[in-house]
């Protein structure tokens, strides 16, 4: 019974896997025969042999290291910023009325735009794209920690008032460790702002790791090279978004 | 500093605020936005006057309304509108439909779902910029390659939203329509697109936003037209005041694209 589900649910992953085995090799046939122009798009194959050559000429491991390193920077700027201003939100009820859609409007903003703003007031460096990333990232996590802090059951808050907890008591004992989940959620989307962010601020500003990494490739006008670096970025974006899934889950196991 | 609380019947009082209820004064609100604003105003026109900071960097506000001023009486500014406009209708026209024909074959059809939904979730939240110089490539420098990209952006969104519209119909909704034994269409019509409305409109929201920023990056990155294009010819003359009421006016049209947009959703939601 066991076993059929898991053939059950292998076939459609089989079917996923192969689809995109069978549109590179029709890709590929195309290329080959000449009816699609292989100075547009390169074969497969070649993209696939290019991985190599790309970690070993042009850094990619130190490139990666570079970007993550932003990303971690900007990701815990985030966190010490967007959590004390998300929970002062929920403590005070009129700011939390008077500024949240300041926030969320502040989230939908096409902030990333400002990035010759950012390279006027900090020159064309890392700073730049660490201090715009973390404030793309703050409004995702500053409104998850007060829907966090929201979320506390009434009875909990209840108790703690019965055992006549003082405001700290209340916060560390009670509401912290009730808005943890949600506060969790908001690291992830965070986060995820924050690598998308990073490195499109890379590649417009041509600066840095894996953004610059595209750049550099199409500028020389290396076709398989540039595809397999953005295959590269994908599948680091996907790594990324996967690991902050399991690390959320794993953190909420309750959830 | 006391507030009151209850277990049961019994009523409390204690030493902390914390989670306390009541109505929140709409004075006390107004109040602090403006608050905010003067003070945020104050201390921009200080820091700008002090020399603090270069002044080329934070500019004085009247200049800074001066140049909005300007910028809305150019028309160069409205042609460059009316391109990015474009690209941004036409980016959703072409991946919002996109996005919720595969969103239904994904919600609709379990087998599918299982099979290549894990893609188009995974995928949806890459940095979709840097597929710009594929798009490049493929769709020329001009007006295209930037509503490919944009299309490209909105279309995770959409599709997502729309397959988790699909799945989340009220199955009673579902048999009461072959109950009545309606055909396809007439499922499609009566059933399936008013229940999948709001998530659909919702998707389309997001999609917008993200349409938005992608045509507009586009733009700064290799463009002679469009309100991204603007801000790097403004920027490369280093016209700060300029560029800062140009941000100023993308964001607040951005904003109320999006409000409008809201307001769909909300109002047929």
């Amino acid at each position: 019974m066991a076993e059929g589900r898991k053939a059950g649910r292998a076939l459609p992953i089989a079917v996923g896997a192969g689809t995109i085995v069978a549109v590179m090799l029709g890709l590929e046939g195309l290329l080959r025969v000449g009816l699609i122009n292989r100075f547009i798009v390169p074969p497969p194959s070649e993209v696939l042999l290019s991985f190599g050559r790309i970690i070993d000429e042009e850094d990619v491991l130190a490139r990666t290291w570079e970007t993550a390193f932003e990303v971690l920077v900007s990701g815990f700027f985030t966190i010490l910023i967007g959590v004390p201003i998300g929970a002062a939100l929920y403590r005070w009820r009129t700011l939390r009325a008077a500024i949240e859609d300041w926030v969320a409007a502040a989230a939908a903003a096409p902030l990333v735009l400002a990035f010759p703003l950012f390279l006027v007031m900090f020159g064309r460096s890392a700073t730049t794209v660490i201090v715009m990333s973390a404030i793309t990232g703050l409004a995702p996590m500053i409104l998850k920690t007060t829907e966090g802090f929201a979320g506390t059951r009434q009875v909990l808050i209840n108790v703690g008032k019965s055992l006549k907890m003082s405001d700290r008591q209340m916060f560390w004992k009670i509401l912290l460790p009730s808005a943890l989940p949600l506060i969790f959620t908001g690291v992830r989307l965070s986060w995820t702002f924050v690598l998308i962010s990073v490195v499109g601020i890379e590649f417009l500003i041509n600066l840095g790791g894996l953004g610059q990494l595209i750049n550099d490739l199409a500028e020389r006008y290396d076709l398989p090279g540039t595809y397999a670096a953005i295959g590269f970025v994908v599948m680091v974006s996907v790594i990324f978004f996967v690991a902050l899934e399991r690390l959320e889950s794993w953190l909420q196991p309750a959830r | 500093m006391a507030a009151t609380g209850k277990i049961g019947d019994r009523p409390l009082t204690a030493t902390t605020s914390w989670g306390a209820k009541g109505r929140v004064s709409i004075r006390a609100t107004h109040a602090i936005r403006i608050g905010f604003v003067v003070a945020a105003a104050t201390i921009w026109e200080s820091v700008s006057r002090s020399g603090l900071l270069l002044h080329d960097v934070v500019p004085s506000l009247l200049a800074i309304f001066a140049a909005i001023g300007r910028l809305l009486i150019n028309p160069a500014f409205y042609a460059n509108l009316e391109v990015t406009a474009w690209e941004v209708a036409a980016s959703l026209a072409i991946g919002g439909a996109a996005g919720v024909v595969v969103g239904i074959a994904l919600g609709a059809n379990r087998f599918l779902s299982r099979a290549y939904e894990p893609y188009v979730y995974y995928l949806a939240p890459t940095p979709r910029i840097i597929f710009f110089p594929v798009m490049i490539m493929w769709f020329g420098v001009g007006v295209a390659s930037k509503i490919a990209l944009g299309a490209l952006s909105c279309f995770f969104t959409v599709a997502l939203s729309t397959a988790a519209g699909m799945r989340g119909i009220d199955p009673v909704l579902i048999r009461v329509g072959r109950s009545f034994r309606a055909t396809t269409w007439q499922m499609a019509l009566k059933i399936y697109l008013p229940a999948m409305r709001a998530p659909v409109l919702n998707g389309v929201r997001l999609g917008f936003g993200t349409a938005v920023i992608t045509a507009l990056l586009a733009e700064t990155r290799l463009s002679n037209h469009g309100l991204g294009s603007m801000v790097m010819q403004i920027y490369s003359h280093f016209d700060i005041p300029s560029l800062y009421g140009l941000l100023i006016v993308v964001f607040v049209l951005a904003g109320l694209g999006n409000v409008l947009l809201g307001k769909v959703t909300g109002d047929r939601g």
